[in-house]
């Protein structure tokens, strides 16, 4: 995280100014301030609802209808554990089930080091290297439940990379 | 001039499996070398064997798999002359007649994926060079509006995201309704979990999707596109926007493109993730900035769609075939498939199959032939025991029905649907009721919440799977679960309520006795549900070698070293990790 509070301000002021006025935006100004916080703070939104004269409803309505909005931050790197059709007959469950006890956090949520944040996705679209999980931008496939939880510790003492042969 | 082409496939599963330091180590070696061209290029569709390198030679391909950076300078090294490491990674080739994939690629038909892995998507020049909007100048300069729409109708084209409406028939709805502006979408919000074909086309060759929209927007009189892409695929927003960039510059986009008067422009609109707005109905409320839930219809979009404007909504690789047709002619394409449904169709072929990958193959082609003589077959030599077809609103067709041709009807009268493209294998070791749950379990996350038949009872029916696959069914549950099914398609406004239940109603109807078998016996033959099965070690068999104990995740496993090892069943979670690590095959699951 370079950006300051101060950049953070001028970047939600012009996200209101760019917005003003206009129809239709409501997913793409959620994103945009996703862009800034990483996820939608509660105060931020009372803020933009009013200064643009939405009702504060219509904003939760669009970011809890979709699943790309968050209310809480994440942590440092995000893990997408593909639960795609190729995937799941490839035993993607129990990688996932694997995962969970291993860091002992549920889909959604961020282990208490602030380090992971676990996301069970529909499908990364990398069926022929099933099973798939991303940490971050990187893509692990062929995984069992053994490995996912090698490469998850790879990236607590910063090994990162290990083992991704795809 | 140069006179060889290397090209480097660099979508998404290529970039996955390490193709970025393979392109970087090629370009390094071929640094200063002006009779060989290096390329990024999109996707190839032999997934199974990437990265991989093709090597065109004075028109004559040869296609490497499993490359590595050595491999890669190797290759360079040997002015191209394989040695004998390299020959064993060649995989197709216009010269050697033995190389294994050869077969597969004669049994396909490109046209929707015809630029794909041969192009740069990011350079216009490479698509024009392979004939990119031509056919776009042809319509504009030399047919009417009512013509294209003519020619597209008899082509036979018919809606490839799943429903097979006509293509030709659509457009003349949207081109009839009344109204000043008028709106083309193209749905590229691909949600099926294990389907990837759009995916593929909007990373490989992005200019077919945008002249397509071009054509469509020409004869229906709409003056502005808009591309729902899924958020989740990243690289194809970022290749569109710079395909869009270059198709402004030379003027097939903007105002009076090829100086006729017409004016056409695209615009990206970022999905947000929900499966529902790939709902026609729902996609439009969605661009619109609104939760996306469908409404009834009709009015349809074709009367009143985004903004209350006559739109025409078509999917990505409907979009794809259009400047095909238009430069080939409909005859032309309706050479290809069956009666009722022509030309060809893109797959993605993943699951229990030997070699998946993304395949496009003439419509009528059976389905045993896509999955033997394309997709060699089942891996490790397991037996087939069905295929999925249209993700979570298709269905499983059996194992006796692989001669069915790939058509609209005819997988229809299965009971599954031919749906946009995905494609899995399932084998002996794959469940049903399990697969059954899988897609009810998404189903039933996804439903917007609008209908009560499809918000209620597709939670309904997956507590009854979940009941059968813990062992807790009963018989009454399987009637139960049929009629929730009917009454849940009956009773829902959508395509996304209509179809859920079809991968239960197909499973039921042709494994009804799979299920017994979870309720009466409280097995699972293909030892898959957690609860009915159980991991023993035989004692006779084991060595004692603690391998087994060192992988259980959760200390279940216990024994001397040298000595028989046991199980504690009460502790066990089932991951099967321990089976898979016994060298000596001694431990068991029933």
């Amino acid at each position: 995280m370079l950006s300051t509070k101060q950049d953070d301000e001028q970047a939600l002021q012009n996200i209101i100014e760019t917005f003003r006025g206009k129809k239709g935006i409501t997913i793409s100004l959620l994103s945009k301030i996703q862009e800034i916080y990483g996820y939608l703070p509660q105060e931020v939104l009372s803020r933009v609802a009013k200064e643009l004269d939405i009702p504060e409803a219509s904003l939760y309505g669009v970011a809890t209808f979709y699943a790309m909005f968050r209310f809480k931050p994440l942590g440092k790197y995000t893990i997408k554990l593909c639960r795609g059709t190729a995937c799941h007959v490839q035993g993607s469950l129990l990688i996932a089930q694997e995962v969970m006890r291993h860091l002992g956090i549920s889909e959604g949520e961020t282990t208490d080091d602030g380090l992971f944040t676990l996301e069970l996705v529909a499908c990364l679209g990398c069926c022929s290297l099933a099973p798939v999980m991303m940490v971050g931008e990187d893509v692990y496939g062929r995984l069992t439940p053994d490995r996912a939880v090698k490469v998850l510790d790879g990236y607590r003492t910063d090994k990162r990379g290990e083992g991704n042969n795809g | 001039m140069a006179n060889t082409i290397v090209r480097v496939g660099m979508a998404s599963c290529g970039l996955a499996s390490g193709a970025d330091s393979v392109y970087e180590e090629l370009s390094k070696v071929l640094v200063g070398d002006e009779n060989t061209i290096l390329k990024k290029v999109g996707c190839i569709g032999l997934c199974s064997y990437e990265p991989l390198v093709e090597v065109e030679i004075e028109g004559k391909r040869t296609i490497y798999g499993y490359m590595t950076p050595e491999l890669a300078k190797e290759l360079v090294g040997s002015s191209f002359q394989p040695t004998s490491a390299l020959k064993e990674k060649i995989i197709y080739s216009d010269e050697e007649t033995r190389a294994p994939e050869n077969n597969r690629m004669a049994k396909q038909v490109r046209i929707v994926l015809r630029n794909c892995g041969i192009i740069d998507p990011e350079k216009i020049d490479e698509a024009i060079s392979r004939g990119a909007y031509e056919a776009f100048s042809k319509a504009v300069k030399e047919m009417s509006p009512d013509e294209v729409i003519d020619e597209v109708y008899r082509s036979g084209l018919r809606g490839r995201g799943g429903a097979g409406f006509p293509t030709g028939l659509k457009w003349k709805f949207t081109r009839q309704a009344k109204g000043e502006s008028k709106y083309v979408i193209c749905n590229a919000d691909e949600g099926d979990p294990g389907a990837f074909m759009d995916r593929s086309v909007l990373e490989g060759d992005p200019h077919a999707i945008i002249e397509g929209m071009a054509i469509c927007a020409y004869a229906v009189g709409a003056s502005h596109g808009y591309i729902y892409c899924r958020a989740e695929y990243p690289l194809a927003i970022k290749r569109l926007n710079i395909a869009l960039d270059q198709a402004r510059e030379r003027g097939f986009l903007g105002d009076n493109v090829f100086g006729s008067g017409f004016n056409f422009d695209i615009e990206i609109k970022e999905g947000a993730g929900a499966f529902v707005c790939g709902e026609e109905t729902a996609l439009i409320a969605s661009i619109e900035g609104k939760r996306g839930m469908p409404r009834p219809r009709p009015p349809f979009p074709a009367e009143s769609g985004v903004w209350g404007k006559p739109t025409n909504i078509n999917n990505v690789e409907t979009y794809a075939n259009v400047p095909w047709i238009i430069r080939h002619g409909a005859s032309e394409f309706s050479r290809f498939g069956t009666e009722k449904s022509k030309g060809t169709k893109v797959f993605a072929l993943a699951g229990k199959v030997a070699k998946g990958g993304l395949i496009e193959i003439p419509m009528g082609m059976p389905i045993r032939e896509v999955i033997y003589d394309i997709g060699g077959g089942i891996a490790d030599g397991k037996e087939i025991k069905a295929v999925q077809m249209g993700g979570p609103s298709g269905g499983c067709i059996p194992s006796w029905l692989l001669d069915t041709p790939v058509d609209y009807e005819s997988i229809t009268a299965t009971g599954a649907i031919m749906g946009s493209g995905g494609m899995i294998v399932l084998d002996e070791t794959s469940c049903v009721v399990d697969v059954a749950k899988f897609f009810l379990n998404f189903t039933q996350r996804e439903s917007c919440g609008k209908c009560p038949f499809c918000r209620i009872g597709t939670k309904r029916m997956l507590e009854i799977l979940e009941r059968i696959s813990n062992g807790e069914g009963k018989m009454e549950d399987l009637d139960l679960l049929y009629e929730l099914a009917l009454q849940v398609k009956e009773g829902s406004l959508c395509g996304l309520g209509q179809t859920a239940p079809n991968p239960v109603l197909t499973t039921l109807k042709y494994f009804r006795e799979e299920y017994e078998t979870h309720v009466k016996d409280k097995k699972c033959p293909a030892k898959v549900c957690p609860s009915l099965i159980r991991y023993t070690i035989n004692t006779d068999l084991c060595i004692g070698c603690t391998r087994c104990a060192r992988i259980c995740p959760v200390g279940a496993i216990s024994g001397k070293v040298k000595e028989p090892h046991e199980i504690d069943d009460a502790k066990c979670v089932r991951c099967g990790q321990c089976k898979q690590t016994c060298p000596v095959s001694a431990i068991f699951v029933d």
